[in-house]
């Protein structure tokens, strides 16, 4: 990574090139890449050499045994059941903020982010203790025979908290955008309100809420601090990918760990293209619907 | 809003329905979690929550991850604004994929990017027969929580001041140039009172990140008692040790911050476009 343009704001050719007058450009993008290149590149090429190293056959045989494969349909069934959940209320916590006004309203604006601000362990050790048995939620739900902790349940609440935020902030700002114009031209025309919005609203904001939808599951298969201590972590009953791996790492079986992790990071990377697709989208139809 | 316009879900009793679902929802599943984190460490009063406070472990990691904090957040300002100025300010090939590639720790779990740095400066790793030879310790030591927590946090004052750089354009720094103003004036009086809000909130978002990073840290620490156990190890720690009430004590500091995250964005709301 040492392709660093060499002639940024030398005088040279700078009346033509008017974007390159301003200074730093070396300076500044020179960091850039230092930085990205230290901190994020060399290290995930060294995940990628792991798994380069142990060769296709290991690796298959790793990422399809048992305990994996069970661990890989766990993690996937939750992510699944806390980013349907945070579809539904997401898409309900934007519409409420954007489209109604009612005394607090500006505090429920603020709780949407506790969630990115408040530290994964502290929400995994709370959501446990309120969900076990003499917690807040479990005294009551204990007694009515639904387990929360130490269940597939409680790994799916401890995904759908720490990925609340994602489909919220992503709708929000395009419901802002809409113009009312396009709502008023259905009603005069006679549609019902719930007509108006599977016919007009909700087209306009389904890209930005598949694309928070993605990125909500993408952070649900990577969540790691809130599941371990609400998930009891059994093998083959409640143990997650990433858990996984990290044990494979305490036992020094360095090559299972990659393999895992790359299986995971693989996931990350197809789902962040897919949610950079699916905003470019999103951006297109903002632009064509004003 | 558009109050006369009659829009969807305008009807009193169905607006009244949603805000109540959404009100209701919202206190069970994400109030409730953060009250409860004060009730439990307050449970037992202020004299055991402060005795646990000041245990000698506890507040030792509290020392750690407020070094780590010192140490990552001052580098990922300066990186943040690098980016947004080298993006932002000019145009060069290869824009796009910087910016994708600035999100990328963004989209990977914090378990992977543990393992990654395990793989490259661990024992067994690429640099790690290097790293010994040069009795270098990077791993289950400060460096190596640094490293992992630059990691996590890289793309949080980015992406806040990247938007807003991109979006207030070049023209008054064009025009400090014709004035005369070299580059640090440029930077010191025309971008940065522009940018000054997004910095501080993106800032502050990166600390609550950097203090509160558990999963990469916890690969790369080793856990070991009273030397590489940051905060959110120590939560972990106490509550395996089935001290309940110590673990909601240590969280609660954490929780703060993160309270405080929250009012300083409630507060900056509004003004980060100034």
């Amino acid at each position: 990574m040492t392709a660093i343009d060499a002639s940024p704001g030398a005088p040279h050719g700078a009346p033509i090139r008017a974007k390159r007058v301003l200074p730093g450009f070396t300076l500044s993008l020179g960091t850039t890449l230092l930085y990205l290149t230290l901190i994020v590149l060399i290290p995930v090429i060294a995940l990628i050499l792991k798994g380069a190293e142990m060769g296709p056959e290991r690796f298959w045989r790793i990422v399809t045994s048992a305990r994996a494969v069970a661990a890989f349909q766990i993690t996937l069934t939750a992510a699944v059941i806390a980013t349907i959940f945070n579809a539904l209320y997401g898409l309900l916590m934007a519409w409420v903020l954007v489209r109604y006004e009612f005394p607090g309203k500006r505090i429920l604006d603020a709780l949407m982010d506790v969630p990115f601000a408040l530290p994964t362990a502290v929400a995994g050790l709370s959501l446990t203790a309120l969900f076990s048995a003499n917690g807040w939620f479990g005294a009551i739900l204990h007694p009515a025979g639904i387990p929360v902790v130490y269940t597939i349940w409680g790994i799916a609440l401890a995904m759908a908290f720490t990925s609340v935020p994602f489909v919220v902030r992503t709708v929000q700002p395009v419901l802002e955008d809409m113009d009312p114009a396009l709502e008023q031209a259905a009603v005069t025309l006679g549609a019902r309100p719930w007509t108006i919005f599977t016919r007009v609203v909700f087209p306009a904001i389904l890209p930005a809420w598949l694309a928070g939808c993605t990125t909500a599951f993408a952070r649900s298969l990577g969540e790691f601090g809130a599941i371990v201590f609400i998930a009891g972590n059994l093998p083959f009953r409640t143990e997650i990918a990433a858990l996984l791996a990290f044990i494979r790492l305490e036992e020094f079986d360095y090559n299972g760990a990659a393999a895992i992790a790359l299986v995971l990071l693989a996931f990350a990377l197809v789902l962040l293209l897919v949610s950079n697709l699916l905003q470019f989208w999103a951006s297109r139809y903002r632009e064509a619907s004003r | 809003m558009s109050a006369a316009s009659p829009l969807p879900g305008q009807s009193r009793r169905g607006e009244s329905i949603l805000i109540g679902l959404a009100v209701g929802l919202t206190l069970l599943f994400i109030a409730a979690p953060l009250a409860f984190i004060f009730a439990r460490a307050f449970s037992r009063g202020w004299e055991v929550y402060a005795a646990n406070i000041l245990h000698p472990m506890t507040l030792h990691a509290i020392w750690l991850t407020t070094i780590t904090a010192l140490i990552v957040v001052p580098l990922n300002v300066a990186f943040g604004i690098a980016a947004a100025w080298a993006v932002a300010k000019h145009r060069f090939p290869g824009r796009g994929i910087l910016v994708t590639i600035i999100e990328i720790p963004f989209s990977i779990s914090p378990i992977i990017a543990g393992i990654c740095y395990l793989l490259l400066y661990g024992r067994q790793g690429l640099l790690g027969p290097w790293l010994q030879a040069n009795d270098l310790q990077v791993m289950f030591a400060l460096p190596g929580i640094v490293l992992v927590t630059m990691f996590v946090t890289a793309p949080f004052v980015a992406r806040e001041v990247l938007p807003l750089m991109q979006a207030q354009g070049s023209e008054q720094e064009q025009a400090a140039v014709t004035l005369g103003a070299n580059g640090w004036q440029i930077f010191t009086r025309v971008t940065l009172p522009n940018i000054k809000w997004a910095l501080l909130y993106g800032a502050v978002l990166c600390t609550a990140r950097a203090v509160g990073e558990f999963g990469g840290v916890s690969v790369v620490s080793g856990n070991i008692r009273g030397q590489t156990n940051t905060l959110p190890l120590h939560v972990e720690l106490l509550f395996n040790d089935l001290n309940a009430v110590g673990a909601f004590a240590a969280a609660s500091t954490l929780t703060l911050i993160a309270v405080v995250a929250l009012v300083t964005k409630a507060a900056l709301e509004g003004r980060k476009g100034t």
